[in-house]
């Protein structure tokens, strides 16, 4: 049984926690954007931490069920409908078949997470089914693709149904737009002045921005290298090209670069920074690597507690 | 190489840290993190290794594994390895068939007249030289491969390509690559190869691992079109 896709909006993507272990060959690790909304939804289900979700960003996403089940949606609010009545993100719904789910457009963030009860049925490739659409590699045909129309997002059919929503304190504020930033790499590189630049001043979202990048534009910075000897990319890196215009390189990143960084972008700070549209406005926050990993546990603590 | 240099540890997010082993590129240097590679993989709690000229990114599962007693873990790993002792035998050397000319080299004549050589000199340049794997990166398989001889040193084309065809093997600065997947890219092109150096199907999927040594071959069209090469793709 399956979903049926009536319109593959503008990009929907499988997407599972990514493809580890193969970096070392320059295969980038795909996963979801907001890694934090993607764990609650299989949460609200049950599911395996890793099943296979729906990441759909922007939205114009419908889908056709086929059979009974369970669903949970998560992330940004894209006025989602079942059957023209409007629903909420962050907890489950009841779907019988024939339902018509739809995804209009963003109301609050950019990317929604849909997970299916069991978890959408799905090959992996190199153990994982993560969608990244410029390395051809994941997602329903193995080939990158992302979903098309009459594509089927599989499932196992139930009729049980719980009614389940994340507490209100664990949903991520979109609206909080200070993107929390460990200093690390190249920073040393860049004088006191420029860190300050950097720290207290508006960057805003470039339209240029996608799964492997946010280009932000602002007040420029500049570090006293003007290359550096190609090094490994870390998830939320952000690199600072020649223009001095910084990058944070997400999920779908180039494995090694050749430009200084500032530091990292920590997951959660990422997921949010994912929710951005572009012409949004953000700012950066120095954090340590202490208070990164208790909000880490405390984040993780809370869906452990949860389930 | 001795234990005094031993790499910098470096925390860079709360699941990744660099290990720095030089500020100079070296074969010495590359070897070291070759062996540190090869040792780190197997460790519980690793979950990715970025390893290249002279730094190796460690990501690991923070979830799970405090950083602390995987810092250790590096530490006690790289301790009881002898950076002397990466012998040749451990090295593997890949031999890659290349097709020459212009017909799948549109540069190799430009690259002949900026090195002031004929394409024959250009070609016999670059097959003698063995390379080592520096780096793999930019797309899945791609080898950064140094160094090439003096000669044979080129810039980087003004206008990068679209689209680079499958198999494509480029010159730029002081090293010489093959492209694995259809890519925009600015390397000079000389020739093509018909072997494939991504494979999802394979145990290794990329022909060339960090740290290999590699060699070129040439062959003639008839040998490049029997192996399988195509000669489309511009």
């Amino acid at each position: 049984m399956a979903f049926k896709v009536i319109k593959p909006g503008l990009l929907a993507l499988v997407q599972d926690l990514g493809r580890h272990g193969h970096q070392s060959i320059g295969l980038t690790t795909g996963g979801p954007m907001d890694e934090v909304a993607f764990r609650w939804s299989n949460a609200l289900l049950d599911n395996d931490s890793n099943s296979p979700e729906i990441e759909i960003t922007f939205g114009m996403f419908i889908l056709e069920a086929q059979a009974d089940t369970s669903i949970a949606i998560t992330g940004a609010d894209l006025a989602a409908t079942l059957n023209d009545k409007s629903i909420t993100p962050w907890q489950t719904y009841a779907i019988k078949k024939g339902d018509v789910l739809a995804f209009h457009q963003p109301v609050w963030g950019l990317r929604a997470y849909l997970a299916v009860k069991g978890g959408f049925i799905c090959e992996p490739t190199l153990g994982s089914v993560a969608t990244v659409v410029r390395e051809k590699i994941g997602g329903l045909t193995g080939k990158g693709d992302k979903l098309q129309k009459g594509d089927l997002l599989a499932y196992q059919a139930c009729s049980d149904h719980e009614q389940r929503s994340v507490p209100r304190l664990a949903i991520p504020n979109y609206g909080n737009k200070e993107i929390p930033v460990i200093l690390g790499y190249q920073y040393q590189s860049f004088s006191t002045f420029e860190r300050a630049n950097f720290f207290s001043c508006d960057y805003k979202v470039s339209s240029n921005s996608d799964r492997m990048g946010y280009r932000l534009e602002g007040k420029e910075v500049h570090s006293d290298l003007k290359g550096i000897i190609s090094e490994g990319i870390a998830y939320g890196a952000i690199q600072v090209p020649k223009d001095g215009q910084p990058i944070v390189l997400l999920q779908d990143r180039q494995t090694i670069g050749g430009y200084p960084k500032m530091g990292c972008v920590t997951r959660i700070g990422g997921g949010i920074l994912a929710q951005q549209k572009p012409g949004d406005i953000i700012q950066f926050t120095p954090i340590t690597v202490d208070q990164a990993e208790q909000e880490r546990h405390l984040q993780m603590a809370r869906l452990a507690q949860w389930r | 190489m001795s234990h005094e240099d031993f790499p910098n540890i470096e925390m860079v997010s709360n699941q990744a840290c660099l290990l720095t082993f030089s500020q100079v590129i070296s074969e010495a240097t590359s070897n070291y993190i070759a062996q540190v590679t090869q040792h780190l993989v197997k460790l519980a709690g690793i979950v990715d290794l970025v390893p290249s000229y002279t730094t190796l990114l460690v990501v690991f599962d923070d979830d799970h594994y405090d950083r602390f007693a995987i810092f250790k873990t590096i530490r006690q790993t790289i301790e009881a390895i002898d950076p002397n002792d990466f012998s040749v035998k451990d090295q593997r050397e890949v031999v890659i068939p290349v097709y020459y000319g212009k017909e799948v080299g549109p540069d190799i004549e430009d690259v002949a007249s900026h090195c002031k050589l004929s394409i024959d000199e250009v070609i016999k340049r670059h097959q003698e030289t063995t390379y080592r794997a520096y780096a793999i990166g930019f797309t899945p398989g791609f080898a950064f491969l140094g160094n090439t001889p003096d000669e044979l040193h080129v810039p980087r084309k003004t206008t990068p390509r679209l689209k680079v065809p499958v198999g494509s093997v480029a010159l730029a600065e002081n090293q010489t690559a093959v492209y694995p997947s259809v890519t925009p890219g600015g390397w000079q092109i000389i020739g093509r190869t018909p072997v494939n150096l991504i494979d999802w199907g394979s145990k290794n999927l990329a022909l060339i691992a960090m740290g290999d040594s590699v060699r070129f071959e040439p062959i003639s069209r008839d040998e490049f079109l029997v192996l399988g090469g195509q000669l489309d793709g511009f």
